[in-house]
């Protein structure tokens, strides 16, 4: 095992106001000031307690499922015409990254002495999770889910509701995640003395952007290990950025491995109809954080649209927007025509059915190979993040497919 | 992030509140929330009120709660911007200071002292900007400073007490006391953590400190007045202004609002 638990590492950024360069920070109403110090200070004093890390570890190991394999594709590579290699995310409990994170944050709950959790959703996932954590914690769970959303994903909102979460369908502005977001810090602000929000991905103010990081971290610091040597590069989808932030950090350090994030460009990024925040958004302000944003000249946030409910957000987490202006990471959109055909391959190549966030990390792969072996003269190496599995996807591919002929 | 505060004397708002004579009444109204928005001003001047807060509509707002949500979702799909809200208010002349609210992406997407120069230009003396607290408002204070603007800073329930301190030496126009931890809205009660803040924040400055968030009523507004210099009325106005109520109509109530007060 590493020296350092991934958790434990201390980054250098962000700084102690929480800034990565000119990006993050805490744009929150002064109410919620005094609940971010305390998770703060929770978060620091966890990372330095011995006990903290060995039960986070027992968790990830006896009910995540810990560590996730690295699989090499053969497959998939000789369709690629390159080395790729999968970490599978997609074999965690409830079948994401996300349960690292949210076992992370239960813990802390624990640690401040909060019996209950709030959390927002889109297309269910981490909604999903956090009910997981709460279940298995014994807290009260409260997610909030855009109304819209809790129609497309039913069988997610009866997830959690066997989970013994409530769900409250949020019904105002557009009804999707980033409402459920403002919802569910409108709860937190009132209820903050008895109540933890866990954001599910490494955005909103400071210490989320550092502290999801720091809970995904175990995603690249175990794939370094498990790989031989070093890949050329490293893929991973990008929607908020919490798989990509946890599968990019432990390679920052690493010139020669580069670091591609594939964000869900919908329709196409020079259309209207995308999620492409650091393609073609700019920096602004949303839920907590200076960062890329979709907004119009005014300043209003836009609307995104991506086939994956995952990807489907306006903003990104800070860090990535850092990453992106120094150059040390890329970041390209990829449609939702080019995800689906990757998934479609992955399934028929490997027998893996991946989350459609996940096939755009796959797409994205495979998108690069021709430039890396120009530059390499050789075929590359790519470890891509498979961050979830694609079951709750099914219906959402059959349709795509024309697979249900009877609707 | 430090901060200089180049507005260094008291400007119009906090001037006007000072200067008033009587605990203060600030009402809201959301900027091109109706063809005749601005009327809503004028209505709010004839009622007493001491000062008026324009609301600058995001698509976002985090703090508000339903109301203002609603009034803002309205404002936009009308096709309000903020040159449109400010080029109405130039029109005006009201006898009474106007404050600007609005968050935080609005006003950097036009570039901090662009924002601000437009605002003074459009005769609005100070802004409120509920989702920048004090580590992320340095540059944004600095940029009102220069052009006259009135920087109003928030104190909520949760603030520990040198927080509290520094919030009162940076305010500009007036300290914006939050009544309690939640969002704006209609309430039934005033919040027992009101009082104590507005203690809290009397023993440290002489500025004026007007309590907002769920005061609703003109008992609210009396028993708020006894521990603070006055009083914000937000969600009440605007529920009813959602519903179609005139000027006259708004002008009335806040009439009984301003009696309850001088009471």
């Amino acid at each position: 095992m590493t020296a350092v638990h991934p958790f434990a590492f201390e980054a250098p950024l962000p700084d102690s106001s929480g800034h990565f360069g000119r990006y993050g920070g805490r744009f929150v109403p002064e109410a919620l000031i005094a609940a971010l110090d305390e998770l703060t200070v929770a978060y620091h004093a966890a990372k330095k307690d011995p006990d903290f890390l060995a039960e986070y570890d027992r968790l990830l190991r006896d009910y995540a499922g810990r560590p996730s394999r690295l699989y090499h594709a053969r497959r998939l590579s000789e369709q690629a015409g390159a080395e790729i290699w999968l970490k599978r995310e997609d074999l965690n409990h409830t079948g994401a990254h996300k349960i690292c994170n949210v076992l992370g944050q239960a813990l802390l709950t624990r640690r401040m002495g909060k019996k209950r959790v709030i959390a927002e959703t889109g297309a269910g996932q981490h909604g999903v999770a956090t009910a997981t954590a709460a279940a298995l914690f014994g807290l009260e769970c409260v997610i909030y889910m855009g109304e819209v959303d809790t129609e497309r994903q039913a069988l997610n909102v009866a997830r959690m509701e066997l989970l013994g979460a409530k769900v409250v369908p949020v019904t105002t502005g557009s009804r999707t995640l980033k409402d459920a977001l403002n919802e569910a810090f409108r709860d937190w602000v009132a209820n903050v003395d008895s109540t933890h929000y866990v954001i599910g991905t490494a955005a909103g103010p400071h210490p989320f952007p550092a502290l999801v990081r720091d809970l995904a971290r175990v995603i690249g610091a175990e794939t370094r290990e498990q790989f031989d040597g070093l890949p050329d590069a490293v893929a991973a989808c990008v929607g908020g950025g919490s798989n990509a932030i946890g599968m990019f950090h432990a390679f920052v350090p690493d010139p020669t491995v580069r670091l591609f994030g594939f964000e869900a460009g919908g329709d196409g990024a020079d259309t209207p109809r995308h999620a492409a925040t650091l393609t073609g958004g700019r920096p602004g302000v949303l839920h907590g954080a200076r960062s890329y944003l979709l907004q119009d000249a005014e300043g209003q946030t836009i609307e995104s649209h991506s086939i994956s409910a995952g990807l489907d957000y306006p903003g990104v987490g800070p860090e990535h927007a850092w990453l992106r202006d120094t150059g040390r990471a890329e970041y390209r959109p990829v449609t939702d025509t080019a995800a689906m055909e990757a998934f479609k391959l992955l399934c028929a190549t490997e027998g893996i059915i991946p989350a459609i966030e996940s096939s755009h990390a796959v797409a994205g792969a495979l998108s690069i190979v021709p430039e890396l072996t120009a530059a390499l003269g050789r075929p590359p190496r790519i470890a891509v993040c498979l961050s979830g599995r694609g079951d709750k996807d099914v219906s959402t591919a059959a349709h795509w497919f024309g697979l249900l002929h009877d609707q | 992030m430090t901060t200089v505060d180049t507005l260094t004397t008291p400007g119009r708002l906090e001037t006007a509140l000072r200067t008033a004579g009587r605990k203060l009444l600030v009402p809201y109204v959301t900027g091109g929330l109706t063809d005749n928005w601005t009327d809503f001003i004028a209505a709010y001047e004839q009622a007493g009120a001491d000062a008026v807060e324009i609301g600058l509509p995001f698509s976002d707002p985090m703090i508000d709660g339903s109301v203002i949500q609603q009034a803002s979702d309205v404002a936009l799909a009308r096709g309000t911007t903020v040159a449109s809200i400010l080029a109405d208010v130039a029109k005006l002349r009201p006898g009474i200071p106007l404050v600007a609210m609005t968050y935080y992406n609005l006003v950097q997407r036009r570039g901090l002292a662009v924002f601000c120069a437009a605002l003074a230009e459009a005769g609005i003396s100070g802004l409120i900007v509920p989702d920048a607290p004090l580590e992320e408002a340095g540059d944004l204070a600095a940029a009102a400073g220069q052009h006259g603007v009135e920087l109003v800073r928030l104190a909520a329930p949760s603030t520990p007490p040198a927080r509290l301190t520094e919030i009162a030496e940076r305010s500009r126009g007036f300290i914006y006391a939050i009544s309690l931890m939640g969002t704006t809205g209609v309430r039934a009660e005033l919040a027992a953590t009101a009082g104590q803040l507005a203690a809290d924040l009397k023993a440290r400055t002489d500025m004026p400190v007007i309590l907002g968030l769920g005061i609703s009523t003109p008992e609210h507004a009396a028993e708020a007045s006894r521990y603070a210099d006055g009083v914000v009325i937000a969600s009440r106005i605007m529920r009813e202004v959602l519903d179609g109520a005139t000027p006259a109509e708004v002008g009335a109530w806040l009439a009984t609002v301003r009696t309850a007060l001088d009471a």
